[in-house]
């Protein structure tokens, strides 16, 4: 399907060194742009005149006076350095792609050599910066198990990225070569044509084309976002967040212990800054998650972002370990919820919102979260289970299926005894926890690593007990305390054994070959 | 502990079953650890009495500790036997504490890599110590004072059944 996994060795993109150098011209520019402030000002408003005995001495002033050429021919030197040293290590840089293993090879004075097996890959993600959207490049990013355990492949062509990941993930999921023939027969005959090839004018309305579409090659993956991300719900979610309450009550105090005190006036341009950084940091927030999409394709679920970067993860089937459905106490009025999962890689990229990559949906009503679980468990959300996890977002009911504490469990759950509960579904364990902050947690029975039972003395003196789920590590703490002994120990053991027949039955290495 | 009937419920014991008891060797293995602790931090705990002379009041504090490590010390051999392990077909379970109790279940499909590790004492006993590795840093799963035969043979034993019963991640 790409030549680009063939078997053989290959270099990353020849304009590598270049887009890398250019980042690199863009961060010096950044720094010294960021020294000269003042000196810029002065060059716009000329009314404004360095106090004497300043300007004069400063050597950045002596530099540009006197050896302005020189400054500038280091500042080229410097970066065409840097440039020669990026394409040596483009040079050294190369991967290959098998039937069962991807490799990587790199470093220039210290080489590296990684492989991984295809089945165990846990993501792929594409992430373009705004550098490299122009020059139409992606860098490919290939998740393993373990903390540092990824392999990135920066930079690719726009359409050898696309081609590549579905290649990665086609191998991955063990369909056999049979039927990629087929396929590659079909892609062949949508693929368009060799880019470099093409005219000048032509590759500019492509680049125009990759620009503004959120996914390249529809043919790959007809991504169909099942959820909307709003401004107005982006900004609200994050104004109501438990952190931007307490930053309020910092400046309420702040500005009420000045002015008691007299300060004044002065009070208020100490808070310009505060206001410029929550105006920044609510812009970045805004701006990582506008045309967030979470879409489900036949190699797992893709969730993208990003307005000016974009990111664009695939999560293959079975490699979410946990997840867990929280609210914000000040969203309950609004029923926005977040949801986050346990992965076992760690990617680099950020997650939509500049949060953790863990958190796979920022901000949504409770329909997009049952559409996101749908996504996220498939097999696991359908039309009858999905009351069940409706009422688990909910207060508790009778007859809601959930097993929830006794009343003497109130003493460890002073409110949240009633919701506080769990329900055992044959693909998965189902915790539902809290009444001020209501959360939601699944575990698949074919992730859990193990089942725990706890029990200290106070519980022992209240016939309760203790039942936690192990999965990889990550945001998601499965765990339920104030269980009655009995209904804990039913628990344990039904989770353990639910565990091992999800063992036996689990395809989800090969997704699929089944 | 008079009235054993409601303690019996109120005790967690979700799985009945011949539990494997660990050798009683290890208790003098346990014994010295908790004496060398206990040593340790009552002298940590009198260094304020010592040092800055506040007040006779501070002694309270060695001696509050001294007293709760002699209580751990007094309640070393129960502890270890409450340590126990069991193979059933397809999972490991474990279990240990009195006072804080924990039961874990590992299946054998889950076991990433099982260790053997012996301290100078234990080793000197002739005991090892069996830990269980599975993706998840909570299972943690430390079989301590095996006698280093039946060690090593339930590590072969154990690695032969995650074999068979492998899975993925």
């Amino acid at each position: 399907m790409t030549e680009l996994a063939d078997g053989e060795w290959h270099r990353l993109h020849p304009a590598t060194p270049l887009l890398k150098g250019g980042i690199a011209f863009i961060a010096i520019l950044g720094i010294i742009i960021a020294n000269l402030r003042e000196r810029l000002v002065e060059w716009l408003i000329p009314g404004i005149d360095c106090p004497p005995g300043v300007c004069e001495e400063d050597p950045v002033t002596v530099a540009l006076n006197d050896y302005l050429l020189l400054v500038l021919l280091g500042i080229a030197v410097v970066l065409l350095v840097i440039i020669a040293l990026f394409w040596l290590s483009w040079r050294m840089n190369t991967f290959r792609v098998t039937d069962e293993v991807v490799e990587v090879r790199q470093g220039v004075l210290f080489r590296s050599h990684r492989k991984a097996r295809l089945d165990r890959i846990q993501g792929i993600n594409i992430s373009r910066s705004l550098f490299a959207r122009i020059f139409g490049a992606a860098k490919l990013e290939i998740s393993a198990a373990g903390s540092d355990a990824n392999m990135q492949l920066a930079y690719l062509s726009n359409a050898n990225a696309d081609g590549l990941r579905a290649e990665l993930l086609r191998r991955a999921s063990g369909i056999r070569a049979r039927e990629a023939v087929e396929k590659a027969d079909a892609a062949a005959g949508a693929a368009p044509g060799d880019p470099a090839r093409a005219n000048l004018a032509e590759v500019a309305r492509q680049r125009l084309a990759e620009f503004s579409a959120p996914e390249l090659d529809p043919s790959l993956a007809p991504p169909q976002s099942v959820v909307q991300m709003h401004v107005g719900r982006l900004v609200g979610s994050t104004l109501l967040s438990v952190g931007m309450l307490w930053f309020v009550v910092a400046i309420a105090g702040v500005v009420v212990a000045l002015t008691l005190t007299g300060a004044g006036g002065f009070v208020f341009f100490g808070l310009i800054p505060m206001v410029f950084g929550l105006g920044s940091f609510l812009a970045n927030r805004i701006v990582k998650s506008l045309r967030y999409s979470i879409a489900s394709t036949p190699d797992g679920v893709r969730v993208g972002f990003g307005l000016l970067s974009t990111s664009n993860e695939t999560i293959p089937p079975g490699r979410i370990h946990a997840v867990e459905i929280s609210q914000e106490l000040l969203w309950r009025p609004f029923d926005w919820w977040t949801v986050r999962v346990n992965l076992a890689s760690r990617s680099t990229a950020k997650g939509a919102a500049g949060q953790q990559s863990t958190t796979i949906l920022p901000v949504g009503s409770r329909a997009e979260v049952l559409k996101v679980l749908e996504l996220v468990l498939p097999g696991l959300v359908t039309d009858e289970t999905r009351e069940l996890i409706e009422g688990g977002l909910a207060p508790a009911r009778p007859e809601d299926g959930f097993t929830t504490s006794p009343r003497r469990g109130a003493l460890l759950r002073w409110f949240s005894w009633r919701r506080n509960g769990f329900l055992l579904h044959p693909d998965a364990v189902v915790l539902r926890r809290g009444a001020v902050w209501r959360s939601l947690t699944v575990v698949p029975t074919a992730r859990t690593q193990s089942v725990a039972a706890h029990q200290g003395p106070l519980e022992r003196m209240l016939r309760l007990a203790k039942v936690r789920l192990h999965t990889v590590q990550g945001p998601v703490t499965a765990s339920i305390g104030a269980l009655d002994v009995a209904d804990a120990s039913a628990l344990f053991r039904d989770a353990a054994a639910a565990g091992v027949a999800a063992i036996r039955a689990d395809r989800t290495h090969r997704w699929g070959s089944a | 502990m008079t009235d054993d009937a409601p303690t019996a419920s109120a005790r967690l014991d979700p799985v009945a079953g011949e539990w494997r008891r660990v050798s009683p060797k290890y208790i003098v293995v346990d014994l010295v650890g908790n004496l060398v602790t206990g040593v340790i931090v009552t002298a940590a705990a009198s260094l304020p009495a010592w040092l800055f002379h506040w007040g006779d009041w501070w002694w309270l504090l060695p001696a509050v500790v001294g007293i709760v490590s002699l209580v751990l010390i007094a309640l070393t051999p129960r502890r270890v036997r409450s340590i126990g392990y069991l193979l059933r077909e397809d999972d490991l379970l474990f279990r240990r504490g009195i006072m804080f109790q924990r039961f874990v279940a590992v299946p054998f499909g889950r076991m990433q890599l099982v260790d053997i590790t012996r301290g100078p004492l234990a080793r000197s006993l002739g005991l090892a110590e069996l830990k269980l590795v599975t993706a998840a840093a909570a299972t943690g799963v430390v079989i301590p004072g095996l006698p280093l035969a039946d060690a090593e043979e339930l590590r072969d034993r154990l690695v032969a059944l995650a074999e068979t019963r492998r899975a993925g991640l």
